[in-house]
């Protein structure tokens, strides 16, 4: 419990180039007591995590391996602290992406990120249709608001998940115990997003 | 499926909107978060916030009025309005702006366009693009707020723009803003035919039909001010048409 009662806890990583403005402000309106960290220690124990992320796939790696912040991410998404990670912070979950060659991701998901399929216009800036399969806990059916070039195109093994459609479907986000990938901005995505936030900071911690 | 936005447009001067006819003959439309707090209710999908502030100390207040404007609102928030280097987005989006648009300095200085998307990502990047018709059948870039006319070809700009990382296009037709006389529809499918990236329609709106007619021509969103502020219309009303029309709209 938050000792000044204000209400549930969260840390933000501070990556350095994400919307972490509005972030914080979502996380706000939906009752968390959000604070801002680039403490790996910190990062490896919170009660829950959020990775925002706008920019590329490269520069979010070299951000969270600064600091050892990928390894403590990784080290807590093992024992299944909830979790949640948005656009590149959803990507970075993964082990690979095109966008930058050779640059490992945190790798606590199988497969790789691709560049959006299809002759659409890119990037993918806008609300989007988000079709959810059946065991989401999270994640409903609604529109969400995307903002990127590059997406994981098949669900990975192992996870619920929803999807969405720009030339092609795609992976909207992920579910898998306490970890969540959102391709999607919740931050941005109105009282569906705000919902999805709200739903999120409910889940009550497992014991570990 | 993605659906076609619809953008309401607060061009803010010392912490109040005010809207022009041609970007001059600035009148007031009322208070920021006020306004973006109504928008979104009404289904707004995304709101600009243009500073045209005249002084130094007018736009040290801007940010001010991001904040606010940011803690009221759950959508996505565009800002821009003299944007001068990397510094200027880092403080327009540590103040809670999600994209940046950026427009006068990047037609002075080409690389700020590079220099903000290597740093924020293509996606935060926005080609802000004012476009007066040359009375050749082109269009020339407008800037320093349509006081000076460049040399620049508009759909050239657009481009290279591109290249250098823009991420989105916002295009305003000097020539239709706030006159209510429709959007340049020629403008809009020439650079829409130009570029890969989203392309945001701006300049001339008097109501839903214009809209209409800018989605067809090619734009994947459209923005309009004085429609909304005037109470003319709501966003709601205007989705709802357009909907009726067959385009893909967030309910």
């Amino acid at each position: 419990m938050n000792p000044a009662g204000g209400g549930v806890e969260v840390v933000v990583i501070a990556t350095g180039v994400a919307n972490l403005a509005s972030v914080l402000a979502a996380l706000r309106r939906a009752g968390a007591d959000a604070r801002v960290s680039r403490d790996a220690e910190r990062v490896h124990r919170a009660e829950r995590l959020v990775l925002p992320g706008v920019g590329a796939f490269g520069d979010a790696m070299r951000s969270l391996n600064d600091g050892g912040l990928a390894e403590a991410l990784r080290r807590r998404i093992v024992l299944d602290r909830p979790t949640l990670a948005i656009c590149v912070g959803h990507q970075v979950l993964f082990e690979l992406s095109d966008e930058s060659p050779g640059v490992a991701g945190v790798g606590v998901i199988a497969g790789r990120i691709g560049r959006l399929p299809g002759a659409v216009r890119v990037p993918q800036i806008g609300w989007n249709r988000v079709a959810t399969s059946g065991s989401c806990r999270l994640l409903r059916p609604g529109f969400a608001f995307f903002s990127n070039s590059y997406c994981a195109t098949s669900p990975p093994d192992g996870c619920d998940y929803a999807t969405a459609d720009h030339g092609g479907p795609f992976v909207a986000g992920i579910e898998r115990g306490a970890l969540t990938g959102l391709q999607c901005h919740p931050e941005l995505s109105g009282a569906w997003g705000h919902d999805v936030l709200c739903r999120w900071l409910a889940q009550t911690r497992r014991p570990c | 499926m993605l659906t076609r936005r619809i953008i309401p447009c607060l061009d803010c001067r010392d912490g109040r909107v005010v809207k022009g006819v041609k970007f001059q003959s600035l009148r007031d439309s009322g208070d920021p978060v006020d306004l973006a707090r109504a928008y979104e209710e009404q289904g707004a999908d995304e709101i600009v916030l243009l500073d045209i502030s005249a002084t130094p100390d007018e736009r040290s207040h801007h940010l001010d009025t991001v904040r606010s404007v940011r803690a009221a609102l759950s959508i996505p928030l565009t800002c821009g309005g003299g944007v001068r280097g990397v510094a200027d987005v880092a403080a327009l989006l540590e103040a809670g702006a999600d994209m940046v648009a950026v427009n006068t300095a990047a037609v002075a200085r080409p690389e700020l366009i590079g220099e903000i998307a290597s740093r924020f990502g293509s996606q935060c990047t926005v080609l802000s693009l004012d476009a007066a018709a040359d009375g050749r059948g082109g269009w020339r870039v407008v800037v320093r707020s349509g006081a000076e006319r460049s040399e620049r070809d508009a759909l050239a700009w657009a481009v290279e723009a591109q290249s250098r990382g823009a991420g989105e296009v916002l295009l305003t037709s000097w020539d239709r803003d706030g006159t209510r006389s429709g959007y340049d529809l020629d403008l809009i499918g020439a650079v829409a035919a130009a570029v890969h990236v989203p392309l945001i329609a701006s300049g001339g709106a008097a109501g839903a039909g214009h809209l209409a007619d800018a989605l067809r021509a090619g734009a994947d969103a459209v923005l309009a001010a004085s429609i909304f502020h005037d109470g003319d219309t709501t966003v709601g009303a205007v989705k709802a048409a357009l909907t009726r029309d067959g385009f893909a709209i967030r309910p």
